[in-house]
């Protein structure tokens, strides 16, 4: 019994980890991305600087090193929980978008979006209350 | 529009069987108990001689040019949603081919998720 809560307890931080890494190394890459501007794709020479302004952005590179480490996490939970019990609960980053796009940028979010967000939330609830290994462990 | 199917077809199917090639790779790796670092990272080395591994990331790669291609053809509206199937796929995935005992509250749940996934990409 204590041993299902304490995997329970493993996993859940170990899926938030992972959705707030890739949400943050999204953010990141974007702002980055954002930051180096439309990429010049009319010749090979302006393709190429826009390649060295990509290897000289620290944006770029910090998210890349969040989304390298979200991969780790992801290998990591996979190694002693279900698929289906870590895949689902991932798509709780698609419910942190829209929060943290109202609460930090006051962007407005249509109903039908805090629909989707209930959705997910009361859905990855449900998977959580569910035991997260129902295959027998390897040692 | 049959190119569209196709395409959705290949990024549902080749990601949800990509990461179920991962999961069986880690599972037979063996469960990371610790995360020194001195005994993580040979564990997750040992992942990448395996076979299973880089079928999962050819899997995975397919998948990923595949949207891309999907999200030139499509609005992101559209493809987002389409493939919040995913989730419902790679558990059916999970129950035939891992194994894993599927309890009727986490289909719920993942049912509830592929809802939210779709609503909240397709509002944008």
């Amino acid at each position: 019994m204590l041993d299902t809560i304490n995997l329970r307890v493993k996993t859940l931080a170990a899926v938030a980890l992972m959705v707030m890494c890739s949400s943050m190394g999204d953010i990141l890459l974007s702002r980055g991305m954002k930051q180096i501007g439309a990429v010049n794709i009319s010749s090979a020479g302006a393709l190429g600087q826009t390649f060295v302004r990509i290897l000289i952005n620290g944006s770029v590179w910090t998210g890349i090193a969040l989304l390298i480490f979200c991969t780790m996490i992801y290998m990591i939970v996979l190694s002693w929980a279900d698929y289906s019990f870590v895949q689902p609960s991932a798509a709780f980053s698609y419910a942190i978008v829209p929060v943290l796009g109202y609460l930090v940028l006051g962007e407005p979010v249509k109903t039908i979006r805090w629909a989707g967000v209930l959705f997910i939330v009361l859905g990855v609830f449900l998977i959580s209350r569910t035991a997260p290994r129902t295959t027998e462990p390897r040692l | 529009m049959m190119r569209t199917l196709f395409f959705l077809g290949v990024v549902v199917f080749c990601g949800t069987g990509g990461e179920i090639s991962i999961t069986r790779t880690m599972k037979r790796v063996g469960e990371v108990k610790s995360l020194a670092p001195r005994l993580l990272l040979p564990r997750l080395g040992r992942a990448f001689h395996l076979g299973s591994m880089w079928l999962g990331i050819l899997l995975l790669a397919i998948s990923f040019y595949s949207l891309l291609a999907l999200l030139s053809w499509n609005p992101v509206s559209f493809v987002i949603p389409a493939t919040a199937m995913s989730y419902a796929v790679g558990v059916l995935g999970a129950k035939y081919l891992l194994g894993e005992r599927v309890s009727r509250m986490r289909w719920a749940g993942v049912l509830l998720v592929c809802l939210g996934v779709a609503l909240v990409a397709w509002a944008r």
